[in-house]
């Protein structure tokens, strides 16, 4: 049962990432109904202002990931000022070209300042794992899974009790009727941009620590956090969270069936399943009408 | 010589590449991410066809069929969604296809690539770049027409009813679900051989000349031109292909210059979609419609 134990805790730990990248595009998604496919770069960016700061100046990890955080909000507040707001009233296809084309920027200018090498943001050798019921976890997998979930009800917190929280949930719920009543729309929006940035900088962060880094890595999380995002109802905070882990927990235990190299294909599959089958995912309301032609 | 000649050869096969995506991105409204593995199958097809003897010209003709085949397995799921939803799904399935090249090794070699796929050969061999290009304009030219024809025919004209009004469309007894699948299998099939053209130029493929990157290239020649016009596909190819061309003789390696053309389409992309997102020739139609 050894190997079934290890799978299903690697999914659990690759799955609390996707959950936090997942938010990110279930946020943007629910205040301006597009998907914002460049928010796995800011992942990846995430990833490599550690990297500079903490290889690159030899700080510490904490400090890169501090200075990651704050480096990932200002490029989500500037994306979303510079490149989605002037196309907030255009026809739902133009935001979603900026999109990727943003996306390929992103991923060319960490392939010129970076090079196309694999790095990795740990400095000491391979930590030796822990057996916890029969799956070997080493303690940083656990830190990693921590401080998701830590994050996760950060946020739950945040847009339950603040009044930003509050503002973004109005907004996403009806943005005419919420700026009727006094929300500044435009802040809320780069609110929203300013925290699912910086959470899918910790997410890169965490796994530059824990695997590697590469210019290419946002793309599959994209795929992946974009993919949790459906599977959960876009839109819904609770639902990305679940539909993170189900991701990783699918993707690692179908390794177990199929070659390897296809890993990345599970969850296209599951995404074009769910987007045929269901999708208002499993936990949306009734935005069906709003998915299906 | 051989330098312009190939730099006309690449713009034909971009041209069939731009113009079949218009088809169906333009003129049906259909935001199809999947267009460089419509073209990866086309140049499979055609390379793998070609190398187990079967001749240029009916592995040509495959890669028209096969790709249009695979237009329509994926137009079954995916028509079926809306804008943003048909183009992730699209975009899917065109990173699914490439996972499948990469690692199909037994077929296709994965990364590896086909080596010595033999030079196109109808009748004559075009074996200098000079009958190629010779072979290349008249498919080109042959793409432009058909497309041209369907899409100033009744038949276009309700697939510009389906981008404009999908509900009117159906409203007046079209088949909507049926028009968007015709459109995305004949681009589909165009897309194939251009493929096949590439493959057979080039005489070397691998996994990698077919991925998301490929796509955003081609969608960005159709909005530079603009979507619903061929001849703005036409002008978008030649100066997307052309644009980078000067980086090619500035002394530096070439992931840097790879990385550099992959910057330069997406800032044109980005720029474009705010200050004029019907690109240079389209018609006034994406501009500021807010939908409910």
């Amino acid at each position: 049962m050894g190997v079934t134990a290890q799978l299903i805790a690697n999914g659990i730990i690759a799955g609390s990432i996707y959950a936090l990248v997942a938010l990110g595009y279930t946020m943007v998604y629910g205040v301006l109904k597009f998907i914002n496919f460049a928010h796995g770069e800011v992942y990846m960016l995430g990833a490599y202002i550690a990297w500079v700061v903490s290889i690159g100046l030899g700080l510490n990890i904490i400090v890169g990931t501090i200075v990651a955080i704050l480096g990932c909000a200002v490029i989500g507040f500037l994306m979303e000022k510079i490149a989605y707001k002037p196309l907030r009233y255009s026809s739902r296809l133009i935001p979603l070209i900026t999109a990727i084309a943003l996306s390929l920027f992103f991923q060319s200018l960490a392939l010129l300042l970076f090079g196309a090498e694999v790095r990795t943001l740990r400095q000491s050798s391979v930590e030796s794992g822990m057996q916890i019921l029969g799956a070997s976890v080493t303690p940083t997998q656990i830190m990693i899974l921590g401080v998701s979930i830590v994050l996760m009800v950060g946020l739950h917190v945040f847009l339950k009790y603040t009044k930003m929280g509050k503002a973004m949930r109005a907004v996403a719920d009806n943005m005419q009727v919420a700026s009727v009543i006094g929300i500044n729309i435009d802040r809320t929006i780069s609110a929203v941009f300013i925290i699912g940035s910086m959470l899918a900088a910790v997410g890169g962060v965490l796994v530059g620590y824990e695997q590697n880094l590469n210019p290419t890595m946002g793309v599959s999380m994209s795929i992946k956090g974009f993919t949790a995002a459906v599977v959960g109802g876009i839109g819904n905070i609770y639902g990305a969270v679940i539909g993170g882990f189900a991701i990783g927990l699918i993707e690692n235990i179908g390794i177990w069936f199929i070659p390897s190299g296809y890993k990345d294909a599970i969850a296209f599959f599951i995404l074009v399943l769910m987007l045929v089958l269901r999708p208002q995912g499993f936990f949306g309301g009734k935005t069906e009408e709003a998915t299906r032609g | 010589m051989g330098y312009i000649e190939h730099l006309l050869i690449i713009i034909c096969i971009y041209i069939i590449l731009a113009v079949s995506l218009n088809l169906i991105m333009g003129f049906t409204g259909l935001l199809n991410l999947g267009h460089a593995a419509f073209f990866g199958i086309g140049a499979y097809t055609s390379a793998l066809l070609t190398l187990a003897g079967v001749p240029f010209g009916i592995a040509f003709i495959a890669s028209f069929v096969v790709a249009g085949m695979f237009g329509f397995l994926i137009g079954l799921p995916c028509l079926r969604l809306r804008g943003d939803y048909l183009a992730i799904a699209t975009l899917g399935f065109g990173e699914i296809i490439r996972a499948v090249l990469k690692n199909w090794i037994s077929l296709t070699r994965g990364p590896l690539g086909i080596p010595g796929i033999p030079k196109a050969s109808f009748f004559i061999t075009f074996d200098t770049s000079v009958k190629f290009l010779v072979f290349a304009a008249v498919i080109a030219v042959v793409t432009i027409g058909i497309v041209s024809r369907l899409v100033h025919s009744p038949f276009g004209r309700v697939l510009k009813s389906i981008r404009e009004d999908e509900i009117a469309a159906q409203a007046l007894g079209k088949n909507v679900m049926k028009y968007k699948m015709i459109a995305l299998v004949i681009g589909a099939a165009f897309a194939g051989i251009a493929g096949s053209m590439y493959a057979h130029y080039i005489t070397f493929i691998d996994p990698s000349s077919f991925t998301l990157v490929e796509t955003i290239l081609i969608v960005s020649m159709v909005v530079l031109g603009g979507l619903g016009s061929l001849l703005g596909s036409v002008i978008g190819v030649i100066i997307l292909v052309l644009l980078p061309e000067p980086l090619r003789f500035v002394q530096l390696p070439s992931a840097i210059v790879a990385a550099i053309r992959q910057m330069l389409y997406a800032i044109i992309l980005i720029v474009l979609m705010i200050v004029r997102p019907q690109g240079m020739v389209g018609e006034k139609r994406y501009k500021a419609r807010v939908e409910e």
